[in-house]
């Protein structure tokens, strides 16, 4: 994936660098700007059995900040936020290969930098008894669970 | 060959006529026997459902899930631009603005609408609320629950966005909402079972045709319903696959 690009990230940046599952790496930049949640709305997007995206609602394409056809076709680790601990996501894949439904408090990385915190499940779309990919759909957090987490991710490092 | 048809108990009482005019309308155009059973509730339309009485079903997104996938239902069409969007509302005079302002046990009103419910829960988590400091009051309509938050018996009451933008101009100056769906993406659709599998193909070209025609333009309009759009399987399994990560 390509490294974000210095002239997208708005405000005081920190830089780090990402290694993926692939073992692919990630040039990132992150800020402190947070976007909220939008009232009223559910981030979706789909995903094949590898997690590219391939699905993407307009919410979900406001609240990345990049355009539709820079996420399609992406890994979903696009949004990958340095702050989210890897057992979060291990855990994801663990539960979504069991067939299982995952739930979990995620902070997602923006193209311009900032984050945004988000209330995510995860399932995986079963046809004629195969898994053929995965539907994430996100929801307003509850400030006082992503305080909570807030303090407990680092910790799981 | 007779078949059963079905409305979802959550339509508006005025629209019972236009459902038994669009009744009379397909036994002609398909040539069939076809008849139109109304139930007074989710509950009954269920044991409808278990019975295997239901071939054909003008079905709530929340149902769709069991028809689609046990009960080898497949989805025929969906209503043109009729998202059911849900509206969590308060008293005008209530001093709660925001979701987030409901900070101790409250009452919710509710009908039996089950899409709207799911979502009117989720709206509310920011809020932040344990299961037990939540107590429901089960309304028939949405003008009983307008009535209950009116009152003051309820704190917050689940609206179908429709229902509650028709509550009455009085009603309404009375309610404060606090949260508005903009989901887009959750309707309900029009399903056949296995006795009529074999009529989706005529029954789609019937529906994208009714508006071409003066008496079909008509029974639309009695419906509250713009235009017909063709719903594939693929669409309805993803609508279950959403509706699946609502609800827990
Ligand atoms: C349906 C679906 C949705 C996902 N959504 C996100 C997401 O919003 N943010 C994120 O960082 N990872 C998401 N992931 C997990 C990523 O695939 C990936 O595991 C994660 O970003 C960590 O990267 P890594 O596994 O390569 O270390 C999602 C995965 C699936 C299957």
């Amino acid at each position: 994936m390509q490294d974000m690009n210095t002239e997208d990230i708005v405000g005081d940046y920190a830089e780090h660098t990402l290694t993926f599952a692939d073992s692919s790496t990630r040039k990132i930049y992150t800020s402190n700007e947070e976007t909220y949640f939008p009232d009223g709305c559910l981030i979706v997007s789909r995903t094949d059995t590898k997690g590219i995206i391939t699905h993407a609602n307009k919410s979900f394409v406001e609240m990345s900040g990049y355009a539709i056809d820079e996420l399609i076709g992406q890994p979903h680790y696009i949004l990958r936020h340095p702050d989210m601990p890897p057992a979060a996501f291990k855990d994801l894949w663990d539960t979504l290969n069991r067939g299982e439904k995952w739930h979990g408090y995620v902070k997602n990385l923006r193209k311009d930098g900032g984050f945004y915190w988000v209330y995510a499940t995860a399932i995986p779309n079963i046809r004629k008894g195969e898994v053929v990919g995965y539907t994430s759909v996100r929801r307003k957090p509850s400030l006082k669970k992503v305080k909570e987490c807030e303090s407990l991710y680092p910790t799981m490092f | 060959m007779s078949y059963n048809f079905t409305v979802s108990p959550d339509f508006k009482p005025d629209l019972i006529s236009g459902w038994f005019v669009f009744n009379t309308w397909l036994q002609k155009q398909l040539d069939s026997n076809i008849h139109l059973e109304l139930h007074n509730s989710f509950k009954e339309l269920s044991n409808a459902i278990d019975k295997q009485t239901v071939d054909l079903v003008y079905s709530n997104p929340h149902d769709i899930s069991r028809l689609v996938r046990d009960e080898g239902f497949l989805p025929v069409a969906k209503p043109k631009s009729k998202p059911d969007e849900a509206i969590i509302a308060t008293s005008a005079e209530s001093n709660v603005n925001s979701i987030e302002d409901l900070s101790s046990a409250i009452s919710i009103a509710q009908t039996d609408a089950p899409d709207v419910n799911t979502i009117g829960m989720i709206m509310l988590e920011p809020a932040d609320l344990a299961k037990d400091e939540l107590q429901f009051i089960d309304c028939a309509t949405y003008v009983v629950i307008a009535k209950h938050l009116i009152s003051g018996d309820a704190e917050v009451g689940f609206f179908l966005a429709e229902a509650f933008n028709e509550l009455s101009g009085l009603v309404q100056k009375q309610l404060k909402p606090l949260i508005s769906s903009k989901i887009h993406m959750i309707h309900h659709a029009l399903l056949v079972g296995p006795k009529m599998h074999d009529m989706i193909e005529p029954i789609q070209k019937l529906l994208l045709n009714m508006h071409q025609e003066e008496k079909g333009r008509k029974i639309l309009s009695d419906l509250d319903i713009a235009d017909w759009e063709i719903m594939d399987y693929e669409e309805a399994e993803f609508m279950i696959d959403l509706m699946d990560t609502l609800v827990t």
